[in-house]
């Protein structure tokens, strides 16, 4: 009997799991951590019911379980990890070592703020810390996104022209722990899908020998570097591929990133995972008073889709940029600082300002959304590169403002700015 | 779209009904979304869980400030949590408790919210159906009474299919669970 | 020696990055006769045969399998891998070998 696709209900985690039950890879070390803990452990149990026959090992330590992930993968093994927040952290020398390595193999990252102050909820600066490690990176709005990104991922990283680890990522809490509506594709389909995993060097080769993970003096350091940027330039095209492949077994259509309701957009919204849903109804709302807005959801942010971002955001007067991470450089957040380079590379005039928000799980509302726009309208107009300079944070509580008057104060050296 | 709010402490499985509430949307055609806030994670902290049920795609990820519907699964929260912040007038509280209504209505009027207040003693009915304290059953009975998003005994048919799945290897406790339901139903004040 | 080109012998220094293996991995076997590495060493050692049993002791000691053996015979250093560690001198129990500073 053919099988159908499912509609479900399943928290972000369970979808996760259960793409990576029906991919049945061949290795999985974990190590757990909120909010991610949830992968491994439901994962266990389909290995212990017999759904797969992934070699599971529980480990003592997240950079035992990246470099675990990391030994499988090159003795050519199909592999993944999943972590969260101080997990990630812990991992940072083993994400190079496996992008160096052209090793390809998957990450389920379950973002969660870092330490300190110690907190679990959600916000990216574990993935965005992570960012420069040579690793592919796609987030999810949804539960549907995560699962879907998870059945795409190794078609991605183990594509010849790629040979690079993939994050799959999904924020902490909010998707991971919210079960919502969602339509899980037939065990075979993604099966075929993914296809049987057949690495051209790999140490447990029996006809051939290999060498892995060489000292390379700066003679060769510089072109081993381009070499590895090479795999995450050819990521972008490949993605898309894998893209185009997936929406003829499930329908839904992916690419770098959404583009919502940004046709005839004056003002655009740029964000990253599940705030872009709250942004949505926030959009049609404004829509509905005749506001012309919209948005873009980032879906892929390494490889950095500059030029296409730049392209769909050439014709709006402004933009917010949505940074859910504090980059501590003064200048605001990574997608702040990629984002205005794309546009000055592309000349795109537009007034942007770069807003912090949504750090340790603070929850960003529709009304935010809508506010935050209207305060972007009032600063574009002015005109003044005064007013785009830096970064705003959302929400924050003040002391030049007790009533909360405002939606975003400045980042400046000085104390406060006058409400 | 209907919103509802739960409160309860940590362990007392108030998560776990707003999950179970957006399960039996899901499973009759709604669209549902069911999720916790997590404080503190030790047994006992205050927690809030939320669902939302729609007929059209849910994509908000926010909280929950205005909602339609309060459950306190933990009457001890009245005095030290905000219950009734933001809850709609034309909308209700539901507290689990044994007191008698008028005087949990008088202590919720005197937070200022003006809209119905129901009371469901859990406990009892828990301990009598299933003879011992697990209020998810009859909390979620309550809810669904009160909400009246779907009809009583397409909840209670969707509820067994439910149970018999869950508990496949505990068959036992899955006729004190739907009297638990079902005498939740009949005792809501 | 096999003259075909091995991916060891493409890594040198002038090659360009398109030229390099993917992560730098190696695949071909036992490609250290290619590289003359014994260059980096101050002392070498040398072999007295007129003091040697033929015990073979020396030749498994020896890291860089600097030390042939042939029908059963250990022959003269092959100094183009030896990095003068001096295991060889230490597992003799002839004297048959001592370290020399190199000229």
């Amino acid at each position: 009997m053919e099988e159908n696709k499912r509609r479900v209900q399943l928290s972000g985690n369970e979808a996760v799991a259960t793409a990576l039950r029906q991919i049945n890879p061949d290795v999985f070390p974990a190590f757990p951590i909120t909010p991610s803990t949830e992968i491994p452990q439901y994962f266990s149990n389909y290995v212990a019911n017999g759904l797969v026959d992934t070699e599971f090992i529980p480990v003592e330590s997240e950079h035992s379980s990246m470099s675990a992930a990391i030994g499988a993968s090159a003795a050519g093994a199909r592999s993944l990890t999943a972590t969260s927040s101080c997990g990630l952290a812990l991992m940072w020398e083993e994400l190079h070592v496996a992008a160096s390595n052209r090793l390809p193999l998957a990450l389920a990252l379950v973002c969660r703020a870092l330490s300190g102050p110690i907190n679990i909820n959600c916000d990216h600066s574990d993935s965005m810390g992570a960012r420069d490690c040579g690793w592919i990176q796609i987030y999810a709005e949804d539960n549907q996104e995560a699962y879907d990104n998870m059945v795409q991922a190794f078609r991605i990283s183990e594509h010849a022209d790629v040979r690079l680890p993939i994050m799959i990522c999904q924020d902490g809490f909010i998707t991971s722990h919210a079960v919502m509506d969602m339509e899980l594709l037939p065990d075979k389909a993604v099966k075929d899908f993914v296809g049987e995993y057949e690495p051209e060097r790999y140490l447990l080769n029996e006809n051939g020998t290999m060498a892995l993970g060489p000292y390379a003096i700066t003679d060769y350091y510089m072109e081993a570097r381009r070499a590895q940027a090479q795999g995450i330039l050819n990521a972008k095209k490949v993605i898309l591929d894998v893209a185009r492949d997936f929406e003829k077994i499930s329908g839904r259509k992916y690419g770098l990133f959404e583009e919502y309701r940004m046709e005839d957009a004056e003002f655009a919204m740029v964000l990253i995972g599940s705030a872009a849903g709250t942004a949505k109804d926030a959009v049609d709302k404004m829509r509905e008073s005749g506001k012309k807005v919209g948005l873009i959801k980032i879906r892929v942010f390494r490889p950095f889709p500059a030029e296409e971002l730049a392209a769909a955001l050439s014709k709006v007067r402004g933009i917010a940029i949505m940074d859910r991470s504090e980059s501590f450089s003064g200048n605001g957040g990574p997608i702040g600082g990629e984002l205005t380079q794309a546009l000055y590379h592309a000349r795109c005039k537009a007034f942007t300002v770069n807003y912090m928000y949504g750090l340790g799980g603070r929850d960003l509302q529709v009304i935010h959304v809508e506010e935050i726009f209207e305060e972007l309208m009032a600063l574009a107009a002015t005109d003044d590169p005064k007013n785009s300079v830096s970064y705003r944070y959302v929400g924050l509580r003040d002391v030049a403002d007790p009533d909360h008057k405002q939606i975003s104060y400045l980042c400046k050296p000085e104390n406060s700015e006058q409400a | 779209m209907i919103e509802i709010r739960w409160h309860g402490r940590g362990g007392q499985g108030a998560k776990t009904a707003a999950l179970l509430l957006a399960e039996v949307a899901f499973k009759i055609g709604k669209n549902a979304q069911g999720f916790p806030e997590y404080g503190p994670e030790r047994m006992g902290a205050p927690i809030t869980a939320y669902d939302r049920i729609s007929d059209t795609p849910i994509r908000v990820h926010s909280n929950i400030y205005d909602p339609d519907y309060v459950v306190v699964v933990d009457e001890s929260l009245i005095d030290s949590i905000d219950v009734t912040a933001g809850l709609k007038e034309d909308g209700a509280i539901i507290v689990n408790s044994p007191r008698d209504k008028a005087e949990v209505e008088a202590q919720i009027r005197a937070k200022g919210y003006n809209g119905r207040v129901y009371t469901i003693d859990a406990r009892h009915i828990s301990i009598h159906t299933l003879g011992r304290y697990f209020p998810n059953s009859p909390m979620l009975a309550a809810v669904v009474k009160v909400s009246g998003f779907i009809d009583e005994n397409v909840f209670l048919e969707n509820m067994e299919a439910s149970y018999k799945h869950k508990f496949a290897k505990k068959p036992e406790v899955i006729a004190g669970n739907m009297e638990a339901l079902r005498m939740a139903l009949r005792e809501l004040k | 020696m096999d003259k075909k080109t091995t991916e060891a012998q493409k890594l040198h220094v002038k090659c360009a990055w398109q030229d390099l293996t993917e992560g730098l991995t190696i695949t071909d076997a036992a490609n250290s006769v290619e590289f003359e590495t014994g260059l980096w060493t101050t002392v070498k050692p040398t072999f007295h045969p007129e003091k040697c049993k033929q015990c073979l002791l020396c030749a498994p000691a020896c890291p860089d399998s600097c030390i042939p053996v042939k029908d059963c015979k250990r022959g003269e250093f092959d100094l183009a891998h030896c990095k003068g560690c001096g295991i060889c001198v230490a597992s003799c129990p002839f004297g048959a070998i001592t370290m020399e500073v190199d000229a």
